[in-house]
């Protein structure tokens, strides 16, 4: 480490330590100036970003405005875009994600928050951090090979002879649909929920649960009552952070959706998502219009995770400050 | 420690400058139709060439159009040619137009994956047009069974594959359908990229194929060599003379012999429900599209030397691939159209 | 109930061994001298590797970490140890907002910034792309863990006389190092696996990418190509990437959490 050569200001003249100071400044605030250079084109290439997408969908948003999000035509030969068998892919791919995910996901942070002993909790949770880590294409990869063909031969014909009467569960056995892309987004979204709620979970104080404990409530009594429903905030800031992760995935949906822009009531239904959309036309739009349709699909993505995104922070921040305010942590 | 990371950075930053264009790299992107043929003659021409990269990226012919128009590739590769208001845009955007060289022949092929079925099926025109409009759901439909007696057909779904994004391959399809389908014509039209009225989308000629076959009872078009080299069966289609016919060399030879003796000077041409008794009815051209100048000459001459190539030696290596060759009269106009190129 | 918690953790967990094995027992023996050392051979031929895209890869992201690191450092400097609140805000705010963008939104967007006005795709725009991801995770990161370092230290080396950029370069930041490097390698593993900025950006290509102006194959990109693809031999090449990946990114999570955990007592985020 380097020494810091210090020239400590004598008694003496007014004049030279003044100098030395103001050397001092200058050096600060070429410091000063150059990080904030650095901050600000953080700043300035996102507002960058949402300039480009707003400008970039100039076209589309003007000739079809909100009419955008109630067509669901998608024809570029008659240059007819409507957003809507995108954002519904996209939603309804998302909800049977977090239908899968939310409860194992819950249930596991459960068991390493209050249950496993430390040295466990930390190496399982250090292996769901690892899971977190797995590229998008390499669950689209797993996708194609193993959970579209288990659903094609197994799964969906399972629950369509139990549950066929629903017409979630009718229509022909492709393998790849709606089901297929929520399956495998709940396995990418799992890891999230589990870290964060561990984390809210283990930051609630432990007087909460000693007082539950004392007063007679059982192990899962008092996590479930009182251990849980403080860390509620929380748990669910972490279901929206992977609720905007499931909707901004691309490659591993587009591998197993089926690609159809159709609005179908069927989980066996193949369909489309915005992000899957974007990654197949974008690069062969011909005509401006298509360009920017798939621009605006964008946009409105962008709007949808920043909100999620904004919501889970506060709830996470929420149930945190909560918990280090009142006690030990 | 952090000195010597500090070193290697520098070095691996001054490697990466200096390791510059020692081989002129040429883009080109497009269909995905005869990927296999130009991956092989770029391969080829690559080895007699070593300092001419051509880098060719199938990303569909609706990429190819668009991004050649962009200027973001150096050539492009379409088996939907470019129609007017695409060259119109072509011409304003750059101020010069864009030129289609023809490269080869193949033909899109009906292929099919019907658990216990290993049979050759014949399909009408009617039963394909009637299988993509949804009407005709199920493979033991009269329309399919009729012209296919003794081969026994179960009563499965129709799992319809098509292509996700613009393709030169679906313009060849929906050209033929539209043709033999007044419903299709007005309902869907001929396009790279058209709303299709039931189906799967894949991505490329290569995700179709897969998808068929992984997907038992599915129902798709691609380009002959997928079918071949993924060993996915392929029916007979019937033609304008009433024959069935299977796609291969001859067949498809003979759907552009008309077009060979009329060939329109820009080379744009559509020779699908070609006349003949043997003509194969979904086959095609598939052309590179060359701007009509560059201000690199050295780019420009590579691009006409490799054409020059392609139109001599690179014929002999079609046949291997199942794409047919270029006819001789075609070869002699588009080597006098390639000085258009400047 | 409570065995029913456990047994939710153990299928989680079981997923990332399940992932493994399957690309180890089908990519593996596919991971040879060829696979590291050839370029692709053309389609239907047998023999090819990957080595293009592994090099590909491994420039883009060293230009993504040389563009993308030091603005998420740099400014995070200016957070922890400069700025006032508003600004402070301001920063953050869009650090998140650029941090929860979509990859493939991310990849339009250096399409419009590089590859649009430059007429050309490029090793450059997909490092531009990747860059882009890697500034919100080094710097929020970053910013949290010089935030940690304890202020009597920066106390003690002001009343020392060092000015407030000495203390930062000499005192600061090698108190937080282990944080920040676990922080940088974090998030370098994170890109390394990105597969939807580049397919706008770097295109792909057969041959090796000469220099940084040309499009250029990439592992994740190849991994979905050969993937969706029906030749047999292009599957076993995809498995044997996406181990190769795989592994890669998993060892960097593991290094950089050693790092933290043998650091000083700097409280993790």
């Amino acid at each position: 480490m380097a020494t810091t050569t210090t020239t400590v200001p004598s008694a003496g003249p007014v004049a030279a330590s003044r100098s030395f100071l103001s050397r001092l400044r200058e050096g600060d605030e070429i410091a000063r100036m150059i990080t904030f250079l650095f901050a600000a084109s953080v700043v300035l290439v996102t507002v960058l970003l949402v300039f480009e997408l707003w400008q970039g969908s100039v076209l589309s948003r003007h000739k079809f405005g909100f009419n955008f999000f109630r067509t669901s035509v998608w024809d570029p030969i008659f240059e007819q875009f409507g957003a809507l068998p995108f954002i519904y892919g996209t939603l309804v791919t998302a909800t049977v994600s977090l239908l899968i995910a939310v409860p194992l996901g819950i249930g596991a942070a459960i068991f390493l928050a209050e249950l496993a002993p430390e040295r466990v909790s930390d190496t399982l949770e250090f292996f769901i951090d690892l899971l977190a880590a797995v590229p998008s294409v390499i669950y689209g990869v797993l996708g194609v090979f193993i959970v579209v063909p288990l659903m094609r031969q197994y799964i969906q014909p399972a629950l369509r002879h139990s549950f066929g009467f629903l017409p979630l569960f009718q229509g022909p056995d492709y393998g790849v649909g709606f089901l297929t892309a929520g399956i495998v987004l709940a396995i990418m979204v799992i890891p999230y929920i589990i870290s964060v709620s561990r984390e809210v979970l283990l930051s609630v104080p432990r007087d909460q649960r000693e007082a539950a404990l004392s007063l007679g409530a059982t192990r899962w009594e008092s996590t479930w009552k009182v251990v849980v429903p403080f860390a509620r905030a929380g748990i669910f800031g972490s279901v929206f952070l992977a609720l905007a992760r499931a909707l901004g995935e691309t490659m591993a949906v587009t591998m197993v959706i089926g690609n159809t822009p159709v609005i179908s009531a069927s989980l066996f239904s193949p369909g489309y998502s915005i992000a899957a959309v974007i990654a197949n036309e974008f690069t062969e739009a011909t005509g401006d219009l298509h360009t920017q349709s798939l621009i605006e699909l964008g946009l409105v993505l962008f709007i949808l995770t920043f909100i999620l995104n904004g919501v889970a922070r506060l709830l996470i921040v929420a149930t945190s400050k909560r918990g280090s305010g009142m006690g030990n942590v | 420690m952090k000195r010597i990371a500090g070193m290697l950075l520098v070095v691996l930053a001054v490697a990466g400058v200096l390791w510059a264009d020692s081989a002129l790299s040429i883009t080109g992107a497009g269909a995905t139709f005869p990927y296999p043929m130009y991956s092989k003659w770029f391969d080829e021409y690559h080895k007699k060439n070593a300092n001419l990269e051509i880098n060719y990226q199938s990303i569909g012919s609706g990429g190819g159009i668009k991004q050649v128009t962009e200027g973001t590739v150096d050539f492009g590769a379409t088996d939907g040619p470019m129609n007017d208001d695409q060259l119109k845009a072509y011409q304003d955007k750059h101020g010069f137009g864009i030129l289609h060289f023809p490269t080869v022949l193949g033909a899109d092929v009906p292929a099919y994956n019907i658990p216990g079925v290993t049979a050759e099926l014949n399909f009408t025109q009617d039963a394909i047009a009637g299988i993509f409009l949804g009407k005709i759901t199920k493979w033991n439909d009269p329309a399919i069974s009729g012209p296919n007696k003794g081969v026994n057909l179960p009563a499965n779904d129709i799992v319809v594959v098509h292509r996700s994004e613009g393709s030169g391959t679906t313009y060849i399809w929906t050209d033929y359908l539209s043709k033999v389908s007044e419903e299709w014509k007005t309902k869907v039209g001929k396009g790279a990229s058209v709303n299709w009225p039931v189906g799967l989308g894949a991505k490329g000629n290569e995700s179709v194929a897969g998808t068929i076959k992984n997907t038992p009872n599915s129902f798709g078009y691609v380009e002959l060599i997928y079918a071949i080299q993924n060993n996915v069966p392929y029916g007979r289609v019937k033609n304008s003379s009433g024959a069935f016919v299977k796609a291969n060399l001859a067949s498809v030879t003979a759907a552009a012999a008309g077009a060979a003796k009329n060939m329109p000077d820009d080379f744009r041409v559509s020779i699908t429900d070609a006349p003949g008794k043997t003509a194969y009815p979904i086959s095609s051209f598939t052309w590179l599209l060359v701007p009509a100048k560059f201000s690199d000459a050295t780019k420009r001459d590579a691009i006409k030397g490799f054409v020059k190539w392609m139109l001599a030696d690179g014929q002999n290596y079609t046949e291997a691939l199942s794409y047919a060759k270029l006819p001789k009269e075609v070869v002699a106009k588009e080597l006098k159209a390639l000085n258009n190129v400047q | 109930m409570l065995t029913m918690t456990g047994v939710c953790a153990l299928v989680a967990v079981s997923v990332l061994f399940l992932i493994l094995g399957y690309l180890a027992v089908h990519g593996g023996a596919s991971i040879n001298w060829n696979f590291f050392t050839k370029l692709p051979v053309p389609v239907g031929e047998t023999g090819g590797g990957l080595a293009n895209a592994i090099l590909g890869s491994a420039k883009m992201l060293l230009l993504a970490s040389i563009f993308g690191v030091p603005i998420g450092f740099f400014g995070a400097i200016y957070l922890a140890e400069f700025s006032g609140g508003t600004t402070a805000f301001v920063v953050r705010y869009a650090a998140d907002l650029l941090n929860g963008v979509p990859s493939i939104v991310i990849g339009i967007f250096a399409y419009s910034l590089v590859v649009h006005p430059f007429k050309q795709y490029s090793t450059l725009a997909g490092a531009f792309a990747l860059g882009l991801m890697m500034i919100p995770i080094t710097l929020r990161s970053t910013e949290e863990f010089l935030r940690a370092v304890p202020n009597p230290l920066r106390e003690a080396a002001m009343a020392l006389g060092a000015s407030r950029w000495k203390t930062i370069a000499s005192v600061i930041v090698p108190a937080a190092y282990r944080g920040i490097l676990t922080a940088v390698l974090l998030a370098f593993a994170r890109v390394a696996g990105e597969t939807a900025p580049l397919l706008f950006t770097a295109l792909g290509n057969q041959f090796w990418s000469p220099g940084w102006t040309h499009p250029t194959a990439s592992l994740p990109v190849m991994i979905y190509t050969y993937a969706l693809a029906p030749y047999d031999d292009w599957h076993r090449q995809a498995w044997a990437a996406g181990l190769v990946l795989l592994g890669l990114i998993l060892v960097i999570n593991i290094v950089a959490r050693a790092i933290l955990s043998r650091g000083i007592a700097v409280p993790r985020s």
